[in-house]
This record gives structure tokens, sequence and C-alpha cells, in this order.
């Protein structure tokens, strides 16, 4: 079982899965505006503008398999891979991750050890492939209790896809929803003690602007995946997800691939958003 | 005598039941209980157009079902039950609309406070969450009067969320966070996530372990986003006055199976505060 899997280190997935998605949207034929396959018809106007993604099951999926954690790791880097294209065909404007919380520091330092070292490797050698797909990579949390060589790559990695407007990747790095609204808070701190704004004209408008999401002008995700069946958000973006669509899969993350997203979608635009009205 | 033993039947039958419901409850009981449930109460308008009934009967079956919910609840041994009832937004709706929500809310909490009434007989403190001053002077005033009224009561704790959205309360605590640190002059404290939760209108209970919203939409609606970051999410297909026992059991019997991870994040969400 084990010697059939072909998990590429730090490649990415075969040929027909990095160009299926191209493909499938030329090969579908009209009604106008219909995108992917028969089974999971889509309409590119009621496409999400946010995804976010709670990229959950990786170690289960190497326990499963009898295969360390790393490999689980490697997997869902794959799994990523695959997501990003997929969200940039689909003319997805935000895709935000949930990378590393700030709950994980707590997991095994070993498997913390692994998980960072494949951060780096899959931003040094992705880096270009991003440039090239025209993708802006964002970072949220806080990145100051990270290596000095990862934090000095992620700022490189921000600065050298800045420009670029296709997609705008957030990776969410040692992020916590709280800590992201407790920061916020003590700016609006500072800046009241500095005069610049008083307690009583701080609205929700000034509140949104001091959050880490600030960095897009659409920070409000329209949908939520979260992969490996936990019904729960973990402390992922909160104030963020007022109105976000929530959707559960009990697929791993390293399996989640087109069929699954394509899916998700489908569930969304089958959805009647009201607003809280 | 047909009608006697008709009720005596129907007795017997309510008893068979009752106790069954305990029996069942006495089960769950050797698992841990969640101590806070929170409720989305969605499918009340849906339930009215179902069965070709004006919105107004629609929140009022909504209403007995909160109450059956809360019998449940106490039942379980639930400490604290949370209700969205009435987000900001909702007053976008149209007028009559909320004029129903509004009429409805002050004849049932006129109705619940008193001596005989179910919270003195459950023991249950009622507590108004939200922006309180965006209701009408009546329904502020009732409100008040039902918190001071059941203040003494210690089985239950009811919060209704009206006029809420949590980022409004957010907002809120970051108004009266920064009023705090403002107070304290030149020496300037950075605000903690402690000083925020102090804040929060829902301070008056624990983060809730279970948020079950009915429907079938899945999604939060401004609802306790901060208090619910780790809890268990479940959306059943069933609309609000449909809501039953079989609901909240299925709930706790989920909780169950993954409350030693829950607590452990718990464990850890404390600690890194603490760092």
């Amino acid at each position: 079982m084990v010697s059939s899997l072909q998990i590429r280190v730090g490649l990415g997935l075969p040929e027909p899965h990095r160009s299926s998605s191209v493909d499938l949207i030329k090969q579908v034929p009209p009604p106008p505006r219909a995108l992917s396959s028969a089974k999971h018809p889509l309409l590119r106007e009621s496409m999400p503008r946010h995804v976010a993604v709670i990229m959950d099951g990786n170690r289960r999926w190497a326990r499963m398999r009898g295969l360390p954690v790393g490999s689980g790791y490697e997997a869902g880097l794959g799994a990523l891979r695959r997501m990003v294209e997929l969200s940039s065909n689909l003319g997805i404007r935000v895709l935000t991750v949930f990378a590393f919380s700030s709950d994980n520091w707590f997991r095994p330092k070993v498997e913390v050890d692994v998980l960072m070292a494949l951060f780096d490797r899959g931003l040094r050698e992705e880096l270009q492939n991003l440039v090239s797909a025209d993708v802006r990579i964002s970072v949220i949390g806080d990145s100051s209790k990270l290596f000095n060589s990862l934090q000095a790559l992620l700022a490189n990695a921000i600065e050298t896809t800045k420009k670029n407007s296709k997609l705008h990747l957030i990776i969410a790095v040692n992020y916590s929803g709280r800590s992201d609204v407790v920061q916020a808070c003590q700016k609006l701190a500072v800046k009241v003690k500095d005069g610049v704004i008083e307690p009583g004209a701080i609205d929700e408008v000034a509140f949104e602007r001091e959050l880490g999401t600030n960095c897009t002008d659409f920070p409000h995700p329209d949908l939520l995946i979260r992969t490996s069946g936990e019904l729960r958000v973990s402390n992922f973006l909160l104030w963020q997800l007022a109105h976000t669509e929530l959707y559960f899969t009990e697929s791993l993350w390293p399996d989640f691939g087109e069929d699954e997203f394509l899916q998700a979608l489908s569930s969304f635009q089958e959805r009647q958003r009201r607003f809280g009205c | 005598m047909e009608k006697q033993s008709g009720s005596v039947v129907v007795r017997l039958l309510g008893s068979l039941v009752g106790y069954m419901r305990r029996f069942l409850f006495r089960f769950l009981s050797v698992g841990p209980i969640p101590h806070h449930v929170a409720f989305i109460l969605d499918g009340n308008r849906r339930y009215a157009r179902k069965w070709k009934m004006d919105d107004r009967m629609g929140y009022k079956m909504g209403f007995l079902a909160l109450m059956r919910l809360m019998r449940c609840c106490h039942e379980l041994g639930v400490k604290y039950i949370t209700v969205y009832v009435f987000s900001i937004e909702n007053f976008k709706r149209r007028p009559e609309e909320v004029q129903t929500v509004m009429e409805l809310m002050l004849e049932k909490i006129e109705g619940l406070i008193k001596e005989e009434g179910i919270l003195n007989q459950y023991g249950v403190r009622v507590v108004f969450a939200g922006n309180l001053k965006l209701l009408s002077e009546s329904v502020r005033i009732a409100a008040e009067k039902a918190m001071r009224v059941t203040a003494h009561n210690k089985s239950l704790v009811l919060v209704v969320a009206v006029a809420y959205t949590s980022t409004d309360e957010m907002t809120h605590a970051a108004q009266e966070c920064c009023r705090d640190k403002a107070d304290h002059g030149s020496q300037q404290q950075l605000v903690e996530l402690a000083d925020v939760e102090r804040h929060m209108y829902m301070a008056v209970a624990p983060d809730p372990e279970i948020l079950l919203r009915t429907s079938g939409e899945t999604r939060l609606s401004n609802f306790m986003l901060w208090q619910t970051s780790n809890s268990l999410l479940y959306s059943p297909a069933a609309l609000w006055p449909e809501v039953g026992l079989r609901h909240l059991v299925w709930a706790v019997l989920n909780f169950q199976r993954v409350q030693p991870y829950l607590h452990k994040r718990r464990n850890h969400l404390y600690l890194s505060t603490q760092q």
C-alpha cells in the first residue's frame, strides 16, 4: 500500500491534475457562463469572491496509511497547490488558508519542526510559479515567533508579489482569530490615547480597519471550507465570518481535490444568503 | 366513564414519556454534559408559511419550542442557554414584522416573570444581552424588570440575545477597553484578552460548548463569533418550532464524542493567552 503512493517531495502533482481545471473549462459547452462538469454545474457570476479554508486532516491521512506525519503535510501541500490553481482558474479573488494556528505550537515539537521546514521549502520552490501565475501573497498572524529565515522568506514573498492581482493568497500563520481582535483593540486604544479618535467614534468600520485582513478589499470570506469532518471554526477568522457560508466535509485535506472543491462551490451557489435580514 | 378512562390513559402515557426522558438524560449524564448551549432560532416565518399561518403564529410556536427546550436543558443539567432572538440586522425587516416581534417579546416577558411563571418555577435567571438602547422603551423596561426579578434564581441562566450582533458586541467592548485605558492617564497598559472578554455583552456566561442552528443553514449570522470559536456547530434541517429533544440529544452525543479534544483545545487557548 505504501509503495503504491506517489507523493513527490517538493514537486507538484502529476501533469494531468495541474492542467485539468483549465481543460475542463474549455471542454464544457454552453449554456453561457456555465462552468465545470455536468455533475457540478456552476455559474461564474455566483462564484464566491473570497474562499477560506481550514486544511484539516493531514496527520489523520498519514496515520491511516501508516506513514509519518511529515508525509501527511507533504500531501497537504499538494492539495494546497491544487486549490490555488483551481481558485485562480475559477475566478475566485481571495483565498485564505489556515496554515498554522497559534494553538498548534502545543503539538509535539518534532511535528512542528517538520511543518515549519515544509513551509520554508514549499515557499522557496513555489514562489516563482506564484509570481508567474499573478498570485499575490499576504500573511496574517504573528510571524515574529517564526524562525528568522522563514520570516525573511515570507517578507520577500510578500514584497515580490505585491503588485500581482489575479488571486490574493492570504496565509494565516501563527494566527488566532481572538488575538487578531485583541490586537485591533490595542491599536484602537493607542489611537484614543494619541487623540486620533474618540472612544465613542469607534464603529465597526474603524474596528475592521485594524484587523489583519485589512490587506484585502474583500476581508469577509463568502465561503469557509473545513475538511476532515470536524464541525467547528477553531479560532480561525472570527469577525470576518459573520455572514460566511460554512461548508464541512468528511474528506481529509490531502484528498480534497477538484471534485470536492466543485461540490463545495455548488453547495455554496445553492444557498440563499440573507446577511442577517 | 369513558372520558375518565381516556384521561387516565393520557396521564399514564405522559408519565411513561416523562420516565423515558429522565432515563435518557441519566444515560447521557454518564458522559460530560455541556455547561452552555447556544441556539439560533431560525425558521419561524418559514414554519408559518409551511402551515399556512401568519408570522405572529409562527413566532408563538417558536416561543413554545423555546420553553420545551429550556425544560429539557434544565433536566439534563445544562446551566446556561443562549438564544438569538433578534439581531440588529433584523431591524431592517419590514416595520410590521419588527413590530410583531417586539409586541410578542413584551407579551412573553410579562407572562414569564409572573410569580407563577415558568422562570421562577424552574429557577431560571434571565439576562438580556445586546445593545438594549436600540429597543423601544417599553420592551427595554420590561427586559430590565425581568432581569431584576429573576436575578436571585440559580438553576439555569437564560441569555436572550436581542438587538445583538457579535461585531457590535466586539466594537462596544473595544470602546469600553479604550475608555478604561484612557482613564489610566499616562500609564499605557496594553489591552489584553481578559479586558475584551470582560466588556462583552455575553460575559455573564462561559463560552458555549455547542451552537445549534435550526433550518439547515450553516452560517453564524453574526452571532457569538468570539464565544463559539471552539464550539461544536450543529445545524439540523428542522425549522425552529419543530426542534425537539432528539436534536438536543444528538448534539450532546456529538459533543461527548469530541469533548476530550475540545477540553485540550480550551486549555491550549487559555495557555496561549498567558504567553
